[in-house]
């Protein structure tokens, strides 16, 4: 009952910050670049103001293009439900382990490619096939930091990785240390963030992101954008319970739930100030330097990886 | 031994590693100098780290050679070169980063696996870093061998010396003080003479890149 409880709260409390989350990193970005900013809570107007308007579509497009933006919202909030962020206790996580995980947001960049494709315009087509070379680089960067998360624990569960994570006593882990800075590439890479992908850009030679949600419009755009934020969200959460597990509730102590929202709240806040000044610091690279940038992550997991079984650290 | 001491070296040899890979893949050669010195810096804090965690004060005396001439003199030494040379802001862009880097990944998968009945043969405290120094070791090889032009390849050099200082001090606390000296002293003249020969392979091929040696050889 008490893990059912803080599964529905999970989820919600990812649906309710993810665009807070997001205003929050761009309102810092503008603030760093010495701008007003539009506020904190800009991505809820964008999403009402969406959800609102009629959605056109284009004459040609099949019915995946139409699916395309509920499969990916569904993926994504799957994600963070199955993510750990507040209880270990929840009633999903033996449904999925850490590579059924990376499976989801697999799924999700399928679909989203497929639908760019769908509608034969030429700008999503070149954004779906960057986003497949991207996608295709982070993934085993990707799943090189979560088993070696899972070689720590001895499981691919995530519900075991961060309870034991969270379980250790302090030591340092060089290991872990190499992971956290891969999954930093990584994520920047997956969630459009600057060194890869300008996510405030329209700009032909350089969209990613932007160039495969061209044609989308009213709700469909709106989930799709809620989808994104639900990823960095996601992401944003997978990074802190594998790398700062503290003050995630335990499956035997309900009462710890009240105390991990604030707990994650806080760690977010402080996590999107920072990706913000990464960002802020960062300058847009080519796009063929990015395989060079994943190959970087990939070889951080791997050393992890490695340092991981020879040091036993 | 405290388990901070122990967590300390392995922290320390994980970051030689690291930056034994940033090496080999780093293309300007003002980088590539800061961060063999930053190598040297981590080498003085693993060897000081040993010594303490061992009792072995000898072990300062090299963690201080080892400071003032891999973080302070050569470091200086090859800013030097390169500014008389004015290859400061030079850029190679001859190899190919991810491939080299999987290679890499190669050579330390491969350096762990010589290293492991090795290291148990050794009673060090840190003798399971003995793998990484080795790994270290190769990469610097692989730096030297997939680099064209002088001052990397001289760095590579070095950073080779550093890798077999981290392997005789994760293996055996150090080597006699005596080799030690020597092997300093031959590092030293050693940079002194590469650096006379740059100047010479400039004058002669109006360039830097080694591959014009080959030219030398007769028919």
């Amino acid at each position: 009952m008490l893990g059912a409880l803080s599964q529905i709260l999970e989820i919600l409390v990812a649906l309710v910050l993810a665009p807070l989350l997001l205003g929050w990193v761009n309102q810092w970005r503008a603030w760093l670049q010495n701008k007003s900013g539009p506020g904190v809570l800009q991505p809820y107007r964008l999403l009402h103001k969406l959800f609102l308007k009629d959605a056109v579509v284009a004459e040609h497009a099949s019915p995946l293009f139409r699916a395309a933006p509920y499969v990916v919202f569904g993926c994504m909030t799957l994600a963070c439900g199955i993510i750990p962020t507040l209880s270990t206790d929840l009633p999903l996580s033996p449904a999925a382990d850490a590579i059924a995980l990376v499976g989801l947001f697999a799924l999700a960049r399928v679909f989203i490619s497929l639908a760019a494709m769908d509608v034969g315009t030429a700008f999503g087509s070149l954004g779906a096939r960057r986003e497949m070379l991207i996608g295709f680089l982070a993934e085993p960067a990707l799943l090189m930091v979560l088993f070696t998360a899972a070689l720590i624990s001895h499981s691919t569960s995530l519900t075991t990785i961060v309870d034991t994570l969270a379980h250790r006593e302090l030591a340092i882990y060089p290991s872990l240390a190499f992971a956290g800075v891969a999954f930093t590439i990584v994520s920047l890479a997956e969630n459009a963030r600057v060194p890869v992908d300008n996510p405030a850009t329209h700009l032909e030679l350089t969209m990613v992101h932007e160039a495969l949600i061209l044609e989308y419009s009213g709700r469909h755009l709106a989930l799709i954008e809620w989808a994104a934020a639900l990823k960095l969200f996601a992401y944003s959460c997978a990074g802190l319970a594998l790398f700062f597990p503290w003050g995630v509730a335990q499956a035997d102590a309900p009462l710890a739930l009240l105390v991990a929202t604030p707990i994650l709240v806080l760690k977010l806040a402080i996590g999107g100030v920072a990706l913000a000044v990464l960002e802020t610091l960062s300058a847009k690279m080519r796009i063929f330097r990015v395989p060079e940038f994943l190959a970087t992550a990939f070889l951080l997991a791997v050393i992890a990886m490695l340092v991981r079984i020879l040091l036993q650290a | 031994m405290s388990p901070l001491a122990g967590q300390l070296i392995n922290l320390f040899a994980a970051a030689m590693l690291l930056l034994a890979f940033a090496m080999l893949s780093q293309r300007r050669v003002l980088t590539l100098i800061h961060l063999f010195a930053l190598q040297g810096a981590t080498l003085v804090a693993s060897t000081a780290v040993v010594g303490y965690a061992t009792h072995q004060p000898h072990l300062y005396l090299s963690a201080g050679i080892t400071l003032a001439l891999k973080v302070f003199l050569i470091p200086w030494l090859l800013h030097r070169v390169i500014n008389r040379l004015s290859v400061r802001w030079d850029v190679e862009t001859l190899i190919n980063i991810p491939a080299t880097m999987l290679i890499g990944i190669v050579l330390v998968i491969f350096a762990f696996n010589i290293a492991a009945p090795i290291a148990q043969l050794s009673a060090s405290v840190a003798r399971g870093t003995f793998g990484i120094a080795l790994a270290c070791l190769l990469l610097s090889f692989m730096m030297m061998i997939t680099r064209s032009k002088a001052v990397p390849q001289v760095i590579g050099f070095l950073a080779m010396e550093n890798g077999l200082f981290f392997a005789a001090v994760s293996a055996t606390y150090g080597m006699p003080m005596v080799v030690e000296l020597g092997i300093a002293l031959d590092v030293l003249v050693g940079i002194l003479i590469l650096g006379v020969f740059m100047f010479q392979i400039r004058e002669q091929f109006d360039s830097l890149d080694i591959r014009h040696l080959e030219k030398l050889k007769e028919d």
